[in-house]
């Protein structure tokens, strides 16, 4: 069972976590002008990386807050958890397209 | 029976006292610090079962958890299966018999206790031998939080099975010493009868210590009989030694052919010879020391046979001792019944067995070599390498947070272990930033006597005839070298298919003696090297685990856990019949005498609607929303608009995933301006919770409010039916509950006898109702107040059951059951709960998706069956017949299923909710549903049956 460092209570196990799936997904700004197709992949599609991954977790059995993490997908290891509010930008995988330009 | 083969001194066992104790139905003698096979060995007795396929004879052929032979169930104290007798400790009382192979699960359930303990440290060190002593000693020395685990009833490791002597004087006083300086640090803790069976990740280890089997009957009810421990340790030092490797040939499975090694333990540890007349075969220098330990003991050594041509430099002490060593030749097989004759040797010249000759013998001890006991390391994604010299698999790589050290790592003389437990953990402390301890002076061990190379040899060519069908790699499974032969001639190449192939390895014992035989072998039949075969996956445990320990103390109550409410012992009193809901217990209905549940809640449903009836509702989630913007996240997330709602007034609610999908719905009260309490279903409670959370936290965290649950703050009690407002009225004068002045859906507060209450009208079916919220501290006493005003009017407490039967009744879903993730609150028939004029909320843009249009969508309607008898079983399927009255030919077309079902007291019929097809476009028409073999017809309705003018709602 892995710990999972909570950046508001530190190391905690796993257990106590909920998985959240891709970070950065944001709620479009304006969901009504949006093609249906462009909702659908809000909706309905996520990446399926293999490797590093941002994602977001949540200390559920715990403080209860959600965090942003980059993770490996292959090694399970955290390399990265970052508060919602931290003022640095979130570390997401470098050149991945936004989704709201992917079709 | 006497214990003829037992020594006349000697032994780490207390021959004062004796122990009886059954094997077979024959009463035996042994002694405290015994295990059941050293006692059986004791009685001159090496076989134990027969085999699981072929039923051969087997015998002990190991002294501890490697043994593939010793198979035995345990019938007292408890019945417990598939144990070694090898690792059963001696008690007196213990009654056991040997196994085929497969074991028989207790019939009675385990009334021991089984408990957890989670523990942390620095350093956890696995194995108590020579190097896990020392490592765990630099660990305490240096003041850091050490756990020393050991699988043993004591500590010392292969000390307890030699003669090895440390600083000049017997290696156990060493251990001895070790053991109670250990005891003296206070951040050691320090446990025998430990296995660590579990390593993870971030230094996560599994253990299970067996607190009281060694006690027999004598162990105390109240310490739990066996305990895992949760240990996660900031470095794992593995230190637990090897296993010794047998050498296959044909018949090596007799009784009486045992490893060399164990054949020592047997002697030093438990004062037992293995046998009178004894064969060493041997690959190593290893085996040399059983020879003459077992020669000095009085047992004829007949013949050390080394497979090397060059033999050994410790040949000149055997022969010293006049034991003939012959060099450069083998064991081919054994003769015997159940107990092992001859050994038959043969010379062995480059990989040729020449002709041979029968060596009496009860006792053939066998030396492969050595394989780390890599378990640990291995499963926790440690890579292996295959050593050629030694003939095994090593750590191939560092792990962050463990490392292997000793005999585990390769090292298997004395003070190289020694050395290298202190080498290992003065390097983890380091890695910690612990300072190790300056005093850690190691004992002295005598200079090895430099060894000769070990050869590596899995098996003696077959020259009995057998063509490798009895040339056994896994005892336990019966699978041999042409098992082996027969998957690779099948085409199989990966190590892991031929373990399914051939089954090596699966048994009890995981491969402990197998598994590097048979990579050996694969990849000697397959003309590859070993490392390219490679090993199967290290998986935990690394020994048998009871379930019941690992389930500890979660079973029965504990399993899940239970909630009730502070009703409940009125509720059982009541002679309530129960209902799970969640993990919720709640009063499903109250029969009186005689009645079943039929009967009940027709009458519970016709006091409600004629008359009174009260409900525990107090299940029911409730969350509270405080903060300024409380009203803009229940505007985003509710479908209706929740901003306009007046202070003092309820509403009810949808939520919607952003799919559009219905996920919970109830009522909402505005308590004030920045604070609203709400009702959520019983099962999505916390669900809820957790989803407001999510978009307050991570959509809109500038949102200012905060939710809390408070389920377990308020009882909540629907008193229903026309007469409810007398019922209120009577009991809180004080409070005006006219119509007028107490409208539907507005909630009051009001006291009584000084604890506050909280009133709503709110009704969930359909008649005159009000809620009543009590803090639950006074929930029996507020009940019992409303039962006593109701009593003029015949109040009736009413369960689940009814309170199902009256929502339906008014075609009210519950999310859940009628719902099942792809219905829209339009599918409902709830548009009228969907905000037309808030520009979004979380499901609003899905609406709008094309398949939300469809007209054949399902849709929630009523069923009545037509012959006004028949409970539609729900979950039945929808179907239509053509106008000739006949079904269309299969596949026939589904066109939705029952969702709820009940008789109607007000109904006077069954009558049924379901989704279906295009539902609202079928009213009045007939559909069929298949009801055990026959069709049984049912009219299309709106989906509220009682009242659809609402009239009774006011009172
Ligand atoms: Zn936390």
């Amino acid at each position: 069972m892995q710990l999972i460092e909570c950046p508001w209570c530190g190391p905690r196990e796993e257990v106590e976590f909920h998985y959240g799936g891709q970070a950065h997904v944001p709620y479009p700004d304006a969901p009504a002008e949006v093609s249906d197709e462009e909702w659908a992949h809000y909706v309905f599609f996520r990446d399926n990386t293999k490797g590093r991954f941002a994602e977001r977790w949540c200390h559920s059995a715990g403080c209860r807050r959600w965090f942003n993490a980059v993770r490996d997908t292959t090694t399970y290891r955290f390399e990265r958890v970052q508060r919602l509010d931290d003022p640095e930008p979130h570390a997401t995988e470098p050149a991945r397209a936004r989704r709201s330009t992917a079709s | 029976m006497t214990s003829p083969f037992r020594t006349a001194e000697g032994g780490r066992i207390d021959r004062g006292t004796t122990l009886e104790f059954t094997f077979d139905g024959q009463t035996h003698t042994g002694h405290p610090g015994d295990t059941l096979a050293s006692a059986l060995l004791a009685s001159g007795r090496h076989q134990v079962a027969t085999s699981v396929k072929l039923g051969r004879p087997r015998g002990i052929a190991a002294a501890w958890a490697e043994d593939p032979g010793g198979l035995v169930q345990i019938e007292e104290p408890f019945p417990e299966p598939m144990l070694l007798a090898t690792t059963v400790e001696l008690h007196d009382g213990l009654v056991a018999h040997g196994l085929p192979g497969q074991g028989r699960l207790a019939e009675i359930s385990d009334s021991a206790r089984y408990d957890a303990v989670h523990h942390h440290v620095d350093v956890l060190v696995v194995g108590a031998g020579p190097a896990g002593l020392t490592a765990a000693l630099t660990a305490a020395r240096s003041g850091a939080r050490v756990a020393l685990v050991d699988e043993q009833s004591e500590a010392g490791g292969s000390l307890l099975g030699g003669t090895d002597r440390l600083d000049d004087a017997p290696a156990l006083e060493w251990v001895a010493a070790a053991v109670a300086e250990l005891a003296g640090h206070p951040e050691v803790l320090h446990l025998q009868r430990t296995t660590a069976f579990g390593s993870y990740d971030d230094g996560f280890v599994l253990a299970l210590e067996r607190r009281t089997d060694h006690l027999g009957t004598a162990a105390p009810r109240h310490v739990s009989r066996q305990r895992v421990w949760r240990l996660r340790a900031r470095s794992v030092v593995v230190a637990t030694g090897a296993h010794e490797r047998p050498v296959v040939f044909a018949d090596n499975d007799r009784p009486g052919t045992m490893l060399a090694g164990a054949a020592r333990t047997f002697l030093h540890r438990y004062g037992v010879l293995p046998g009178r007349q004894a064969v060493v075969f041997t690959t190593n220098d290893s085996a040399y020391d059983a020879a003459l330990d077992l020669h000095r003991a009085g047992v004829a050594v007949e013949a050390v046979v080394d497979a090397r041509p060059a033999g050994s430099p410790r040949r000149e002490e055997c022969e010293r001792a006049g034991i003939r060593v012959l060099s450069g030749a083998v064991v081919t097989a054994t003769q015997g019944v159940e107990r092992v004759t001859h050994a038959l040797v043969a010379p062995f010249v480059d990989g040729q067995v020449g002709a041979g000759s029968a060596i009496a013998c009860d006792l053939l001890l066998v030396s492969g070599g050595w394989n780390p006991a890599v378990h640990l390391f291995s499963q926790a994604r440690g890579r292996l390498r295959y050593d050629e010299a030694l003939g095994a698999f090593l750590p191939a790589e560092e792990l962050d947070r463990l490392s292997v050290t000793g005999a585990a790592a390769g090292v298997l003389d004395l003070a190289g272990c020694l050395a290298d437990g202190q080498r290992v953990a003065r390097a983890a402390l380091t890695a910690l930033a612990v300072a190790p301890p300056g005093e850690d002076r190691l004992p002295t061990a005598p200079e090895p006597v430099v060894p000769a190379a070990p050869l590596v040899l899995w098996r003696v060519p077959d020259t009995s005839g057998a063509d490798g069908n009895t040339s056994f790699v896994d005892l336990q499974r019966d699978a041999t070298v042409a098992d082996i032969a027969r998957a690779v001639g099948a085409g199989l190449r990966s190590i892991e298919h031929i373990k399914r192939y051939t089954t090596i390895g699966t048994a009890h014992d995981q491969g402990k003696t197998s598994g590097v035989l048979a990579s050996g072998i694969t990849a000697e039949l397959l003309g590859v090297p070993v490392q390219a075969t490679g090993t199967t996956t290290f998986r935990p445990p690394y020994t048998p685990v009871a379930f019941a320990a690992l389930a500890g103390r979660d079973r029965g109550r504990l399993f899940d856990p239970e909630r009730v409410t502070s009703l409940h012992d009125w509720h059982v009193a009541a002679g309530a019949v129960f209902e799970d809901v969640g993990q919720w217990k709640r009063p499903r209905h109250y029969p009186r005498p005689g009645e079943d549940m039929e009967t009940a809640v027709l009458r519970e449903c016709a006091a409600a609607r004629t008359g009174v009836g009260i409900l525990d509702g107090s299940t029911l989630g409730k969350i509270d929303v405080q903060g300024p913007d409380a009203a803009v996240l229940l505007d985003r997330l509710y479908t209706n608009m929740m901003s306009s709602l007046k202070v003092g007034s309820v509403r009810y609610g949808v939520m919607c995933g952003v799919d559009g999908m219905v996920i919970d719905d109830g009522t909402v009260l505005r308590l004030a301006e920045d604070r609203f309490l709400l009702l959520t279903t019983t099962g999505g409670a916390a669900k809820v919770l957790d989803w407001m959370e999510e978009w307050a936290q991570t959509e809109w965290p500038d949102l200012r409010v905060h939710c809390t649950s408070v389920t377990e703050q308020w009882n909540t009690f629907p008193v229903v039916g026309p007469r409810s407002r007398d019922v209120i009225g009577a009991l809180f004068p004080q409070v005006d509950v006219a119509n007028e002045a107490f409208p539907f859906m507005t909630w009051r507060d009001t006291a009584l006898d000084g604890v506050p209450v909280r009133l709503a009208r709110i009704s969930f079916s359909g008649e005159l109702a009000f809620e009543v919220y009590v803090n639950p501290w006074y929930g029996v006493a507020v009940w019992e107040r409303l039962l006593e005003a109701g009593r003029p009017y015949g109040i009736t407490p009413y369960g689940t059951e009814t309170m199902h039967v009256l929502r339906a009744e008014k075609g009210y879903p519950i999310i859940g059951q009628d719902t099942d993730g792809t219905v829209t609150p339009h599918d409902l028939g709830m548009a009228w709960a969907v905000s037309k004029k808030k520009p979004d909320f979380v499901g609003k843009r899905s609406f709008a998706r094309q398949a939300n249009q469809d007209p054949l969508r399902k849709q929630l309607v009523g069923l009545l069956p037509v012959d006004r008898r028949t409970v539609l079983p729900e979950g039945s399927q929808i179907v239509e017949l053509h106008p000739d009255g006949q079904l269309p030919p299969p596949p026939v077309p589904m066109l939705g299923h029952v969702t709820s079902s009940y008789r109607s007291a007000e109904l006077a019929r069954p009558f049924a909710l379901a989704l279906v097809k295009g539902g609202r476009s079928r009213i009045g028409d007939t559909v069929h549903v298949p009801v055990n073999g026959t069709l049984v017809p049912a009219e299309v309705t709106g989906s509220v049956l009682v009242d659809p003018e609402g009239a009774r709602r006011d009172g």
